[in-house]
């Protein structure tokens, strides 16, 4: 006896309803499924921001804020740091290396970044991964900048183009450094951080082009000649710091956290991240419901299109019954009927959500930095997907008791 | 458990009382029905004198309140209700009023399916004719002698009469001992009843199965062996009357 033959039989005489069903549950699939990846590789993105560093110092704040603006160029520090305190924690005992990070202008909505040669060599995102020239070199001149992968395709900027960089952090600014151009020297491979929306200048560029200027207005005054010796800069936004080993982390957090000279911050990029990621849990969580719901609501259309179905059926089961059908065949009909079209829905579902992401891959990489894979489904989406053939398993059960109990009431003939 | 009464017997039901719900009058009382081997019996009835009902009986579908129901050797009352189910696809085949056929399946379907859900049957048309498939061609074309129809069709192509005969096909299918027939020519027109009356006797002296025809259209009673008004069979019949 198979139910699975005649159960797919009945549900290509009921063609219309049975396709509109599974693509109501393969848009349900596409929501879950999509939603979850996006997720999971935007958590990932996000947890790889940055890796190998130990520690971000910045002027005392929160540890988001100092994360936000030192690693994702998002809002801005309340203090900048001195040079010389910079100085004295780069010597500790200790450290094997430190990145400062200047910050405060921009160039047409992309952060400018002042920071020294080692960043290129030292500075790990991902999985321990470097960064990388796609062309071009580091920074030489004073003058000159590197610019992260999205910045070069954005403004279509390659080697010797010349950038002009505005005061503050607007795509407009009125206040800009035409005075001193900075000089492209090299273009930063694709990274999926927001280094590829970094412009890179030496602190020495900094300021440099800010010789002249007293906070946003620029003086009428001839410059002297601008060399990287004479070009220290007295303060920096944060630095980065590396260890010998990972040991010392707690002990050197704490001799920043309680430096006596200036109020500084001192935090581990890790559960920085962490924290942030939760504070965003909410729309995660959201997300989730959202689209729980919507697999709700196409269950329910399922069940709403099987039992409405139910009474035209009647006389179908009382053929069943007569010709020797089980209540159980009756039963496991419908719950075959429901399964069927929920496998249906899934395949056409996971067709729909490859297809999507191999579609839009280029596109969202492109706008907003997030590289989703095409892998094939991880434990928790087959997870995701065996709890909704459970759940459409369950929702069989409804429309197969009520055609049990019907035909215990009709027997071989429809009894009005 | 199970213990054969009687190997000529085919239906036997003593003082059988029945209802379709608890709180409901009974539908059968007292009802007694004693059918041989090889009978052709024509119960005769208006409608609402407790047919259909009778017929569910006979079918396990459902079991009395009281009394015996015996079907092919077997006391049914003392069966669980999957064994019932069971009974009914090896021994009994049906032919109903009308609507008999499942509309998304195509002629050669229909016939076939009782040897889904029984073993006993399918073995029997392999035995007869090789395949399942093959026996099915073979009544189909014994009832439609004028071979005018392709098998593969579905159902809903069909006339009524036409609907008929594969209902008749799948009920002989795999030579089930007896043959349930309700009001099977109340929607034909005469010529296509008379038609259908003497392809269904045909095919039930080849076959050798018992007949139970029940019908409140007295006109063929002739042909049967035995005829038994409903009353002899549900007393309480005649007081409703």
């Amino acid at each position: 006896m198979n139910l699975r033959s005649l159960a797919s039989k009945s549900l290509k005489n009921r063609r219309s309803t049975a396709i509109l069903t599974i693509v109501s549950i393969a848009v349900s699939v596409v929501l879950l499924l999509g939603v979850e990846k996006v997720r999971v590789n935007a958590k990932s993105s996000f947890a790889n921001t940055i890796s190998g560093t130990d520690l971000i110092v910045g002027a005392r704040s929160g540890s988001i804020q100092l994360l936000l603006y030192s690693v994702f160029r998002i809002g801005s520090a309340t203090n900048n740091i001195t040079w010389e305190s910079y100085q004295d924690i780069a010597q500790q005992k200790g450290v094997k290396w430190t990145i400062p990070i200047s910050l405060g202008d921009s160039h047409r909505g992309f952060r400018v970044m002042g920071t020294s040669r080692d960043y290129f060599s030292v500075y790990q995102y991902g999985e321990k991964r470097r960064l990388k020239f796609s062309s071009g070199t580091q920074f030489e001149a004073v003058f000159d900048a590197v610019i992260g992968s999205e910045v070069a395709n954005a403004l279509n900027y390659a080697i010797g183009d010349q950038v002009i960089i505005s005061h503050g952090t607007g795509s407009t600014s009125f206040a800009q450094h035409k005075d001193k151009p900075f000089v492209i020297s090299g273009v930063l491979e694709h990274t999926g951080t927001p280094v590829d929306r970094t412009i890179h200048v030496s602190l020495a560029g900094i300021e440099a082009m800010h010789v002249n200027w007293q906070g946003a207005v620029k003086k009428r005054k001839a410059s002297k000649a601008l060399t990287e010796a004479n070009l220290q800069p007295e303060s920096i936004t944060a630095f980065l710091v590396g260890l010998d080993s990972k040991v010392v982390s707690f002990k050197m957090q704490r001799y920043i956290n309680e430096y006596s000279s200036e109020p500084l911050l001192a935090i581990f990029p890790g559960i920085a991240l962490h924290e942030l990621w939760s504070l965003m849990s909410v729309a995660e969580k959201a997300l989730l419901i959202i689209s729980l719901f919507v697999v709700l609501a196409s269950l329910t259309g399922m069940l709403a299109v099987s039992l409405a179905g139910l009474n035209e059926r009647r006389r179908e089961v009382a053929i069943l019954r007569s010709v020797g059908a089980s209540h159980w065949h009756i039963m496991g009909l419908l719950i075959t009927e429901t399964v069927l079209l929920t496998i249906s829905g899934i395949l056409l579902g996971l067709i729909l959500l490859y297809s999507g992401i191999w579609l839009a891959q280029p596109i969202i990489e492109k706008n907003y930095g997030l590289f989703i894979p095409i892998t094939a489904p991880n434990i928790r989406e087959l997870g995701m997907v065996c709890m909704l053939l459970a759940a459409s398993f369950i929702v069989g059960l409804v429309p197969a008791y009520r055609a049990y109990r019907n035909s215990l009431a009709d027997g071989m003939s429809i009894r009005s | 458990m199970i213990e054969a009464v009687s190997k000529s017997t085919i239906i036997g039901l003593k003082e059988v009382d029945f209802a379709w719900h608890a709180k409901a009058n009974l539908t059968i009382k007292s009802g007694n029905l004693c059918v041989e081997e090889h009978e052709h019996v024509f119960i005769r009835g208006a409608s609402g004198s407790g047919k259909s009902t009778l017929l569910n009986i006979i079918g396990g579908i459902v079991t009395p309140q009281r009394g015996q129901v015996e079907i092919v050797g077997q006391d049914f009352c003392q069966l669980k209700e999957l064994q019932r189910d069971r009974l009914r696809a090896d021994h009994i085949g049906f032919i109903f009023q009308q609507f008999n056929l499942i509309p998304y399946l195509s002629i050669l379907e229909n016939v076939t399916l009782p040897c889904r859900f029984s073993k006993l049957r399918r073995a029997n048309a392999i035995e007869r004719s090789g395949s399942v498939v093959e026996e099915a061609v073979y009544l189909l074309s014994r009832l439609y002698s004028k071979g005018r129809c392709s098998f593969h069709l579905t159902t809903s192509e069909l006339s009524v009469g036409q609907q008929q005969r594969v209902a008749a096909a799948r009920a002989l299918i795999g030579q089930p001992q007896l043959i349930i027939a309700d009001e099977p020519t109340s929607s034909l027109d005469y010529d296509a009843r008379e038609a259908f009356m003497d392809l269904l006797f045909d095919e039930i002296k080849l076959s050798g199965s018992t007949l139970l025809y029940v019908s409140h259209d007295p006109t063929h009673q002739h042909l049967f062996n035995r005829v038994v008004d409903i009353s002899a069979i549900n007393p309480q019949q005649e007081t409703d009357l």
